[in-house]
């Protein structure tokens, strides 16, 4: 996983509230058996009029926020369907993090489990944000994920956030959650096994 | 005796096998998933490329729902060549890694949330994460549920476990008893239309009340399916003698002293008397109409007797965007009553309302009556089992005779990802979970509704309430 630690880019704002992983990553896009090629989907409907003919009218295929690796998000971003697909299809496009005032509960961890960071902040400094990700001038910004700040660099703005220890390390380090656990936890799995079934015979 | 605890409460701490931090996250003990052959392929590659084993083969069920086709006449091949390569894989991996499947041609094959609780694999008490978002639905036995994306699926299987952050508790209390004509289905459209789409965001909720004890498993499924659609990730419902009927004598389910034992201890799952709920809602059971949804998200539902919202009422900003967006995307007019919208499409199936009783309450409608002209009207039972069941009912007479297409089991239409797919434009009243924009086909316009209301519909080719179909005994 890469490792997130101070990223500047360009922001875009989508400010529609629930907009739910259908639409970040339509159904013809998850018949893969593999992560690859899924950049051409984020977003398919929104993004393209007919086969890959880009449509202005969506932000991500506007001048000066083509290369956007940050999305200010309306409420409830990423409801609906667990499919990993829609992060992967988000990553693989170039966005690293989602700022918003509230995710979805699935989305959210697969966004964590991606080094997707994921920042929550109350909506009127989201408004604040999303007028400076709507102006080409003023829509670059720097997320230093060790200081817990995003920065508008046109105004030199800067935002504090707050992000749980566990969460943090794990996206500083690019850390695999599997290879974690093994490492860490394998012999008090093993220990609390065993005396689940003992309390629970019926479930093994 | 420690404080007073609620049901979602005990069942973390007993799933507990260490703390990560002083945050609520957890090493969480997971007994059970159920894979489908699209959120699981890139799990089962991470464990080839590290060389790893699934912790416990016997803890998972393998079962090909969504890609498959369910035309009437089943066939192990399948055209689609995408969908055939990941069934293949999927079979790849059963082997490769000693999982049981539930193959196309299985008799027990079926949509994985009514294949599980079928086969008496969920039980109160269990935690159970698996790769789909309606996984919720296993709260209807009690049992802690709820989906997890592809890196999860491949930590449960390396590990047994998930790192896990506790959530908040709701407790939504239903009084009374439901109106004649009005189902779990409206029950949990009319909470999702109340609390909205993110309303159980961070939350766990339990449903409680003499409404939901009153209701049958099946029904409870159907809410514990749909809370995910308020943003629940876990749905519960406390066990009693119904849940314990229901399992008895399933193939998974305990039998013999096991059995006695498993009762008495399913029994005594419970919140606790006083303990405290982070939130608490309460809703009226016999204030509740039929419902359906006339927007693109599942909150943005109203009575069948009610009207199309106006977005130029509406003061907040935000929420006049989203109807006005909403209302653009399915072509209707704000105001408009609910019974003037027509629909050319109707389809009864999906996680959520396609068990047998559903069937029932669909056929009890269409007994005697025939599709509208220009409706095309599909029923997939949830899974095989389900088919059979309705089959030896004569249910499949009373659909066939009506105009239904009476199809095989599989997620289909509820989501699109096989081949049945609304063209462009086309106005479907589905008893699936999600209205989203292009969830049935890009350019479709799906309206949820309950089994019933979408057979209504279908007859009547538009919007229609349910109520004037049926009598009461």
């Amino acid at each position: 996983m890469q490792p997130f630690t101070i990223v500047r880019g360009p922001a875009a704002a989508l400010p529609t509230a629930n907009i739910d992983t259908d639409v970040i990553m339509p159904k013809q896009f998850l018949k893969g058996v593999d992560r690859k090629g899924l950049d051409r989907g984020a977003f398919f409907d929104l993004r393209f009029d007919g086969p890959y003919r880009p449509r202005e009218d969506f932000i991500l295929n506007r001048a000066g926020w083509r290369n956007a690796c940050f999305l200010i998000t309306g409420a409830n971003f990423g409801c609906g369907s667990s499919r990993e697909h829609a992060v992967w299809g988000l990553s693989q496009l170039g966005i690293r993090a989602l700022i918003g005032t509230s995710f979805a509960g699935i989305f959210n961890d697969n966004c964590q489990r991606n080094g997707v960071l994921t920042i929550t902040l109350p909506s009127a400094i989201i408004e604040e944000l999303m007028m400076h990700a709507g102006h080409a001038e003023t829509n670059e910004m720097t997320i230093d994920l060790p200081a817990q700040t995003i920065t508008v660099e046109a105004t030199q703005l800067v935002i504090p956030f707050d992000i749980d220890p566990l969460r943090k390390e794990s996206l500083l380090q690019g850390l695999d959650a599997v290879s974690a656990t093994l490492v860490h936890h394998t012999d008090r799995i093993r220990a609390f096994e065993q005396s689940h079934r003992r309390a629970n015979p019926w479930f093994f | 005796m420690g404080a007073p605890k609620t049901l979602y409460d005990k069942i973390v701490d007993a799933h507990t096998v260490h703390r990560l931090d002083e945050n609520g996250q957890v090493l969480l003990y997971v007994d059970r998933t159920i894979l489908n052959e699209y959120t699981s392929p890139q799990a089962f590659s991470g464990l080839r490329e590290a060389g790893r084993k699934v912790w416990n083969p016997a803890a998972a069920l393998m079962v090909v729902d969504h890609v498959n086709p369910t035309a009437t006449e089943r066939t192990l091949a399948v055209a689609d060549q995408e969908a055939a390569r990941q069934i293949d894989y999927f079979r790849q991996n059963a082997r490769d890694f000693g999982i049981e499947l539930f193959d196309i041609l299985d008799p027990r094959q079926g949509i994985e949330h009514v294949v599980a609780p079928e086969q008496g694999l969920v039980m109160p008490g269990m935690v159970i994460a698996a790769g789909d978002s309606h996984t919720t639905a296993y709260g209807a036995f009690g049992a802690l549920s709820f989906g997890i994306g592809t890196s999860d699926i491949e930590h449960y299987l390396t590990t047994q476990t998930l790192v896990y952050r506790r959530l908040k508790t709701m407790r939504v209390s239903v009084i009374g008893l439901l109106p004649f004509g009005v189902t779990s289905k409206d029950l949990v459209m009319e909470v999702i239309r109340r609390i909205g789409a993110d309303g159980a965001t961070g939350y766990a909720v339990e449903f409680a009340g003499e409404t939901i004890d009153a209701l049958s498993v099946e029904a409870r499924m159907t809410i514990c399916t749909m809370a995910v659609e308020a943003g629940a990730r876990g749905a519960l419902i406390r066990p009693d003698e119904k849940v314990l009927a229901y399992i008895e004598g399933r193939p998974r389910a305990p039998k013999g002293a096991l059995w006695t034992e498993a009762c008495a201890a399913w029994l005594s799952l419970r919140t606790d008397a006083d303990a405290v709920f982070d939130r608490e809602v309460t809703i009226s059971a016999e204030e509740i109409a039929p419902m359906i949804t006339w927007g693109t998200s599942p909150d943005q539902a109203i009575a069948v007797t009610g009207f199309v919202p106006v977005p130029d009422q509406e003061p907040d900003i935000v929420r006049r965007h989203g109807m006005e967006r909403a209302l653009s995307y399915m072509d209707l007019r704000p105001g408009m009553a609910a019974g003037a919208i027509a629909i050319d499409h109707a389809f009864i199936g999906s996680c959520t309302n396609a068990r047998i009783e559903d069937l029932r309450d669909a056929a009890r409608v269409l007994r005697g009556r025939r599709v509208a002209n220009g409706v095309r009207a599909m029923m997939v039972p949830g899974s095989s089992q389900v088919r059979r069941q309705a089959e030896a009912e004569g249910l499949n007479r009373i659909f066939i005779d009506a105009g239904f297409e009476w199809r095989q089991s599989g997620c289909s239409m509820c989501l699109a990802m096989n081949d049945d797919v609304l063209a462009p434009g086309s106005r479907c009243a589905s008893s699936t979970n999600r209205n989203f924009e292009g969830r049935q086909g890009a350019g479709a316009r799906t309206h949820l509704m309950s089994p019933a209301m979408v057979a209504a519909a279908a007859v009547a080719g538009h919007i229609t309430d349910v109520r004037q179909f049926v009598r009461e005994d």
